[in-house]
């Protein structure tokens, strides 16, 4: 009997209990060489077995099906398979991983990722977004685990421009991480699609991540993340430091080196500190072609219109009522009516409070109303706590854990004497 | 009540058009006294004050900073230095000086070479001849001669201008003092070279070593080395302290350290140190208490002497100050007008005496940072009581326009000086409280995300480092 045939037979049979499949599972990485040598006959097979009872055999297929290169024309037919696949198929079943490898690769890993070379060649991204969302939903073993499908995800989130989806997915807390180019990759992108999003302080939390993440040896994606950390904090912020920049938790090599790769971006936050608006621009319009080849003159952009922002709220320190020529004299600005402009965005995005009386062509500055009394603000004080008290919880349950562990009890016990029971000093360590 | 209600009246009068002299100024109490001072600088008068070199350097300075177009008054110091420095022995000056003048005194103020070599030779002379006494004193290793070689090594330095070596000479004599006399004069020296050197940094520790000698000290030292002290402070800027420093100096000081300062210079630098930088309750325990008393009001002095029964300790303070005040009648002015709220003529009062506090040798550097002081506590005390301020009375109170006005408050509410704010529209200010329960409720949130975020991250890279370390350990295993 052909082989194939006989793996489709076995697949089909094997596909109902938890122990059938551990055995089909064995079955199939034997059998995975022979597939992938078959290839091209594959596809009729496909048609044979049914996605979400027999999981783990179509994804072994669809493993070696799409496994070579793969032109134009196809891919327009596998995706829709893969899409169908991934939408239909069982959870448990994709997630039992192969033993030899080191790195933990899931099958199901690698068909995405060539799903997300296929719809990039096909020059819709947006088709994959979908996909990749269930298939890294299936594959979490928890909402605080992290795959290297996230980080896929993300990167179709961005090129498809489609942030909501994008943010769904980092509204989770992540903890337990697989590989740590994953989250690298994942809190970069995430960063991206926050801040097109406008939520700045959340991207600032993730570049922070990259930026400050253990590192032995430099990366590209740290480079770039810490320019866009750079922007971000001037907007958000209206502050950067190259003294304060990274905290002591940071790897040693991004304290050393991470600088020199991103001169440009420090000299503009040293130019915003200045205050000067004209001066920040000159330096903008110098140096317009290193952000554009970085892809971050958009976010320049910002950097400089934030400038006004702060400006104009500071006025709202000092001043109670202003005439619209005074600010444009003191922010900076050309006419009275750019200045009713700005206040005007600035009124509407909620970053300051203040009515424009327009026959006076003065503003009035007024104060925060918010008050702090309302049921919301009691909900959200609350719900605030509960999370606080769930991480300090856990926080305790992982220092428990390493003090539990055996290779931490092995590298601190080497360092001590033994010691008797009710000695509760430990002594220092003699060295003979 | 009636009587209450009459002396009230003019009162009211004045806190609405503080400065400005109002129609019918027959009740006034508090007329402005046009004790204004400050016409042309006397230099005589001023040089009489002070003797030795510091009066030869203080001319230069005057020479040297009054302007290009009062050459009269730089001919006359430079005369006077002239005249000053043939009394002595320092030829070096005596160069500088001639030049500077440059023939216009006429022949009597030309260079004298002369007596420049008759001074130089004897200097040789002297110096040889001190010479060889020293090294017989140190040969016979007494003590006291070769302190008192070292002493008049030091005194024949400073005579002819070699401050370096004179203040080597004095430091020596240390290892030589015996009782905490010698320790005191080698003290004195060395902080007058230091003076005229302008190393400040060496007063400072000689002072204080000379504070700490185990007798007590006799009432003129101890006030000349308050002086000393309150110079160090001023020139270093310490503005607080130089005051204390100077209000603590007792009046016997009197003429006995005209070779550093006048008694004048205790009152105004103190005064104007005390003036930019105490508060209004040390201001008035330190200077104004007594003053007070002076004036005519009954009732004001009767709570006076209440709480001069409270403040006594500074109250004894206070007369020795006040005797320092009445010298310079004009800065005793300045303080109470600027107690009483009188800013305008408070400010024109400064303004006068600029001029010639910029000839001061030591305060020259000074006098901007604490005008600009002064100033800006009369602007925040003139805000302090009120809830809501007109900029066009205030303006006309402190003389100037609403616009200046206006950026200078701005300045100082953005450096959080005052609390307020400005409506510009109707050019008020506005006394602003901060509201502490919303701050709290915004600290406590942002508290609480900071936490949240900072123990979310340091979990995350508590894994990734775990990861990192499994992978090493497992491929160790391999």
């Amino acid at each position: 009997m052909d082989p194939l045939e006989a793996l489709v037979a076995q697949i089909q049979g094997l596909s109902s209990t938890p122990g059938d499949i551990a055995r089909l599972h064995i079955i199939l990485k034997q059998a995975d060489d022979s597939l992938r040598a078959e290839s091209t006959r594959l596809s009729p097979v496909l048609g044979q077995l049914a996605p979400s009872e027999h999981s783990l055999g179509f994804l072994y297929v669809l493993d070696a099906f799409t496994s070579g290169q793969i032109s134009k024309q196809q891919a327009e037919t596998s995706v829709p398979i893969i899409t169908g696949f991934i939408n239909a198929c069982n959870a448990e079943q994709i997630r039992l991983a192969p033993e030899k490898c080191i790195n933990l690769c899931y099958p199901i890993v690698l068909v995405c990722k060539r799903l997300k070379d296929q719809v990039m060649m096909l020059e819709a991204p947006i088709r994959g977004a979908g996909p990749l969302l269930t298939a890294a939903r299936k594959l979490q073993l928890s909402t605080e685990h992290l795959t290297p499908l996230h980080s896929d995800f993300l990167m179709l989130c961005v090129l498809a421009k489609c942030y909501k989806t994008g943010l769904s997915i980092l509204e989770d807390d992540i903890f337990e991480v697989d590989q740590p180019r994953d989250l690298f990759l994942y809190c970069y992108y995430g960063g991206m699609i926050c801040i097109g999003l406008k939520r700045f302080q959340k991207a600032l939390d993730l570049l922070h991540n990259v930026v400050t993440a253990p590192m032995s040896t430099l990366n590209a994606i740290a480079v770039e993340a810490y320019k866009k950390y750079i922007l971000v904090s001037l907007i958000h912020h209206g502050q950067w430091q190259l003294s304060t920049s990274l905290p002591k938790y940071a790897s040693s090599v991004a304290q050393r080196s991470l600088k020199n790769f991103c001169q440009p971006y420090i000299e503009l936050a040293s130019s915003y500190g200045t205050e000067k608006i004209a001066e920040l621009e000159a330096y903008v319009q110098t140096n317009t072609e290193k952000f554009e080849n970085d892809n971050n003159l958009g976010l320049v952009k910002q950097v400089v219109l934030s400038m006004y922002k702060r400006n104009i709220q500071r006025l709202t320190q000092t001043y109670l009522t202003l005439s619209l020529q005074d600010i444009a004299n003191t922010v900076q600005l050309n006419s009275p009516k750019e200045a009713e402009m700005h206040v005007l965005q600035m009124i509407q995005d909620g970053e300051i409070y203040a009515t424009i009386n327009q026959r006076d062509g003065m503003v009035r500055f007024l104060e925060d109303p918010e008050q702090y009394k309302t049921c919301e603000m009691i909900e959200n004080i609350d719900s605030s706590i509960q999370r606080i008290m769930a991480l300090s919880r856990k926080l305790s349950a992982m220092d428990e854990q390493i003090s539990c562990d055996q290779l931490y009890l092995s590298k601190v016990g080497r360092e001590r004497q033994r010691y008797d029971f009710d000695d509760f000093d430990v002594p220092t360590k003699f060295n003979i | 009540m009636d009587a209450d209600d009459e002396s009230s009246n003019p009162m009211i009068d004045e806190i609405y058009a503080n400065g400005g002299s109002p129609e019918g100024g027959g009740g006034e109490k508090r007329s402005r006294r046009l004790i204004i001072s400050g016409d042309q600088f006397d230099i005589e008068a001023y040089a009489s004050l002070y003797s030795g070199r510091t009066k030869i350097a203080r001319l230069l300075f005057i020479a040297d900073h009054c302007g290009g177009d009062n050459s009269a008054m730089q001919l006359e110091a430079l005369r006077m230095a002239f005249d000053e420095i043939k009394k002595g022995e320092n030829t070096q000056l005596f160069r500088e000086v001639v030049n500077k003048i440059g023939g216009r005194l006429g022949p009597d103020y030309t260079m004298d070479v002369a007596w420049c070599e008759t001074v130089d030779r004897r200097a040789e002379q002297k110096k040889e001849k001190l010479d060889n006494e020293l090294n017989a004193y140190r040969t016979n290793l007494i003590k006291e001669s070769i302190r008192m070689g070292y002493n008049d090594f030091g005194d024949f330095y400073y005579a002819h201008g070699q401050l370096g070596e004179a203040f080597k000479s004095y430091v020596r004599t240390r290892d030589y003092c015996t009782t905490s006399k010698h320790i005191i004069h080698m003290c004195m020296s060395a902080i007058l070279v230091s003076i005229e050197m302008g190393q400040f940094t060496h007063v400072a520790s000689y002072v204080s070593k000379a504070e700490q000698t185990h007798e007590a000290l006799d009432q003129i030292t101890a006030a000349k080395l308050r002086c000393a002290a309150g110079l160090a402070n001023l020139v270093s800027k310490k503005y607080k302290l130089a005051a204390r420093k100077f209000l603590e100096t007792a009046p016997e000081l009197g003429s006995h350290y005209n070779e550093v300062i006048a008694p004048q210079d205790v009152a105004t630098y103190g005064g104007l140190c005390a003036l930019a930088t105490f508060d209004r309750t040390e201001l008035k325990a330190s200077t104004l208490t007594m003053i007070m008393l002076l004036n005519d009001d009954c009732e004001i002095s009767i709570v006076f002497l209440i709480l001069i029964l409270y403040l006594q300790a500074k109250v004894i303070d206070n007369i020795n100050f006040r005797n320092f005040l009445e010298l310079v009648p004009e800065v005793r002015e300045l303080i109470n007008d600027f107690y009483s709220s009188h800013y305008a003529s408070c400010l024109e009062y400064l303004a006068n005496l600029k001029a010639n506090l910029l000839l001061d040798i030591h305060l020259h550097d000074h006098v901007e940072t604490l005008y600009d002081q002064i100033r800006h506590k009369a602007l925040i005390q003139y805000t302090l009581p009120f809830v809501s301020v007109d900029l066009q009375m205030m303006a006309s109170a402190f003389k100037t326009t609403i616009t200046g006005l206006e950026k200078e408050l701005v300045a100082l509410i953005t450096d959080n000086q005052i609390q307020a704010r400005v409506d510009s529209h109707n050019k008020i200010l506005y006394a602003r409280h901060a509201d502490q329960r919303n701050a709290t409720f915004q600290r406590v949130l942002e508290t609480g995300r900071v936490f949240d975020r900072d123990v979310r991250s340091m979990l995350l890279r508590t894994n990734l480092i775990k990861y990192d370390y499994n992978a090493r350990s497992l491929s160790r295993k391999l």
